[in-house]
């Protein structure tokens, strides 16, 4: 075996072999500029001295260790894969409880709950505004009822549910934590998420209902609650997922959410609370999209600024305070409506990145999302595209196996600082509230979206099936098709709830949940109290929005 | 119709939030040299047809990935109709199965622009839409 090479000898090597490859690409040029989707330009290939600075115990150390960037448990999925969770929810409680069930018997290891549009923006399956959305992209919830049966036979204390509810999300909390009561289990067993994460709502995925300042207090509210109550409980999802979808880059993805998760901890703190109390609770949900490397290499980064972010920024001591844990879900946006499988491929991609950057849970979409919500032979695809990854190809035998790839530290290190310098332009501005209420993140979030499309339309970006290798003439295939008297039915059960309790329990509890919005107590237990005596969902949410008041959208176009 | 402006109100109807695809439709159309209004999240089919009549626009476009097209879209051409505007063309641009399109497209709105499509061909699609008119 020959010498190791000094490092000014590697410098010379390489140039010469640069000189080299560029005398022969005169006449075979390569074919582009190459560039991650953040759009930093690639290079031809990475070696030992693009990490001439690294340091292994400071930017990596062991998985399990700080600041994480391997994995934030020593053994990853050698100990437990991830959790497969796939978001499902359309129509009624019964039909979404019957798909959860059949979900569980494939294999599948937690729950993820989608709810309608009514119920996400607290409306009553009755308000004039949800006229044609009951049940439509998840299932509506209009009291405990709804619950009760969306739960049914269901042990709320074998599995792990995740709610994606921002602005009811104490309601929906509430209720779950009533049908845990009636099922006696003992509330430090409940295992779940509620997403709660309002300031994404304004920027990337639109069902705020009270403005910014009134939001976060109802959020510290639930941590401070949750805290106590059910210790177990992930009290936020702090969500990349949607600013992805809007359109952002991978790089302004992590920023903007730990711009918003910045905001979280600091409005948690002035309320009083101690870091190391709520932080361990705090979860996050990011996008795997399709740029492979640069999604595997953005994971490993947003661990490693959060880790730094909560020791240095927050002092928090217990190291579960630093650990960024995380979902995931494969990139919707992708999906096309043309030649629809080979969103199949994309998927398991998108998937594999996730795995490969860490994930504690996963969602993998289905290939007809593009042209309806999923069938149920393409949600067990797309399960069993998770399975494979787990349990057949080997990618979970090893920590971090792509930990040391020249490139992907590099692109771990570049992402990093990225994002550092947007977290640090957010801070200028005054923080993630601000910079929401000035149109900061949504106009940064626009730009990539638009340059995206342009990059699409001008055929510098391929789209297998889109802008080239189309086909005409393709053959339609069977999508879900939604019982239009779903609604209807919903309605009715709405009334009977209406008809069938204690009205004079009803309107106290909610002149209780008034007082306590008009000062300055804890919500939580009044709108537990309300829940449990099957006020609905359109007169909690009613009550706070009279005492609160409704956010305006700002329109940045 | 170059001597003339073409103006379009872009729109988000019914509850859902993903407006990612009318903003860069909008700005595809301005970018165009059309003139724009964007209506922001949450409109009803009542206030799409008062914002349109009030800002005297050509096209409505309207953006809806919810799946609850069927009962919102209908009643924004019927109510054109009721207010004697069914001049202004309807085009609808989201997640919207072939079976509805042929509904929808039975039903007045002029072409339904499913994910995939191309900023430009709806630009062009509005321009040669208005030169036969």
């Amino acid at each position: 075996m020959s010498e190791q090479q000094s490092d000014s000898e590697l410098v010379a090597a390489k140039e010469t072999w640069h000189e080299k490859v560029q005398k022969s690409s005169e006449k075979h040029p390569e074919r582009k500029t190459f560039k991650t989707d953040s759009d930093y330009e690639i290079e031809r290939v990475y070696d030992v001295l693009d990490l001439d600075s690294f340091n292994y115990g400071e930017q990596l150390n062991w998985p399990g260790e700080y600041p994480y960037t391997r994995g934030i448990q020593p053994t990853m999925y050698r100990g437990r894969l991830w959790t497969m969770r796939q978001y499902a929810g359309f129509g009624s409680a019964e039909e979404t409880n019957e798909r959860f069930r059949y979900l569980l018997e494939q294999g599948q290891t937690g729950l993820s709950v989608a709810f309608d549009l009514p119920t996400q923006i607290g409306y009553d399956s009755d308000h004039p505004l949800a006229r044609g959305e009951v049940g439509k992209v998840g299932v509506a919830i209009d009291s405990l009822a709804d619950m009760e049966i969306l739960m049914d036979q269901i042990p709320l204390d074998q599995v792990s549910t995740s709610m994606t509810i921002n602005s009811p999300a104490a309601v929906l909390l509430a209720m779950y934590m009533a049908v845990a009561e009636k099922q006696g289990i003992a509330m430090e067993q409940l295992d779940g998420t509620i997403q709660n994460d309002i300031l994404k709502e304004y920027v990337a995925r639109g069902t705020y209902i009270f403005p910014p300042r009134e939001s976060m207090r109802i959020i510290v509210d639930i941590f401070a609650y949750a805290g106590k109550m059910i210790p177990n409980w992930n009290t936020i999802s702090i969500s990349g997922y949607h600013i992805r979808e809007a359109g952002s880059t991978a790089v302004q993805e992590v920023a903007f959410t730990l711009g918003n998760a910045i905001a979280y901890v600091e409005a948690a703190v002035a309320a009083g609370l101690e870091v190391d109390q709520f932080a361990p609770r705090l979860s996050f949900f990011f996008n795997a999209h399709s740029n492979f490397f640069e999604e595997i290499a953005k994971f490993r980064a947003a661990r490693r600024i959060w880790a730094r972010l909560m020791k240095e920024r927050f002092g928090a001591k217990n190291s579960r305070s630093m650990m960024l844990r995380f979902h995931t879900q494969t990139a919707g946006s992708t999906l096309t409506a043309q030649q629809p499988d080979v969103n199949l491929m994309r998927v398991a991609y998108q998937a594999l990145s996730a795995v490969l950057g860490g994930t504690q849970s996963l969602h993998t979409n289905s290939r007809d999302e593009a042209l309806a919500l999923p069938s149920e032979p393409s949600v067990l695809l797309a399960l069993r595209t998770q399975q494979v990854i787990g349990y057949e190809i080997g990618v979970t035998d090893t920590v971090d196996p792509l930990g040391g790839s020249y490139f992907i530290e590099k692109l771990t290190d570049q992402i990093e600082n990225e994002i550092l310098s947007y977290i640090k332009k957010i801070d200028e501005i005054g923080g993630a509230v601000e910079a929401i209420e000035k149109g900061f993140i949504q106009k940064e979030i626009q730009a990539s979206a638009y340059r995206y499309q342009k990059e699409i339309e001008s055929q510098e970006r391929v789209v297998v099936g889109v802008n080239q290798f189309t086909i005409s003439g393709e053959q339609p295939i069977d999508l879900l098709k939604m019982d239009p008297a779903t609604s209807q039915r919903q309605v009715e059960r709405l009334k009977e709830v209406r008809l069938s309790r204690n009205q004079a329990k009803v309107a106290e509890t909610l002149q209780e949940l008034r007082r306590a919005a008009q000062g300055s107590d804890n919500l939580m237990p009044a709108i537990f109290e309300a829940v449990k005596a099957y006020a609905t969902l359109g007169e909690i949410c009613g009550v706070l929005r009279d005492v609160f008041g409704e956010y305006q959208q700002q329109i940045t176009i | 119709m170059s001597d003339k402006l073409i103006r379009v109100l872009v729109g988000k109807i019914g509850l859902d939030g993903h407006d990612r695809g009318a903003k860069v439709v909008a700005q595809a159309l301005r970018d165009a040299g059309m003139e724009v209004i964007y209506t922001g999240l949450r409109q009803t089919p009542e206030q799409i047809v008062e914002a349109a009549l009030q800002e005297d626009v050509q096209v409505i476009g309207l953006s809806i990935l919810s799946g609850a097209h069927m009962q919102l879209i209908p009643p924004v051409v019927e109510m054109l109709r009721e207010k004697e505007s069914s001049d202004i063309i309807v085009i609808i641009g989201g997640i919207i199965p072939r079976d509805d399109i042929a509904y929808l497209k039975e039903h007045g709105v002029a072409e339904v622009f499913t994910p995939g499509s191309s900023t430009v061909d709806i630009v062009n699609f509005i321009r040669n839409k208005l030169e036969l008119n």
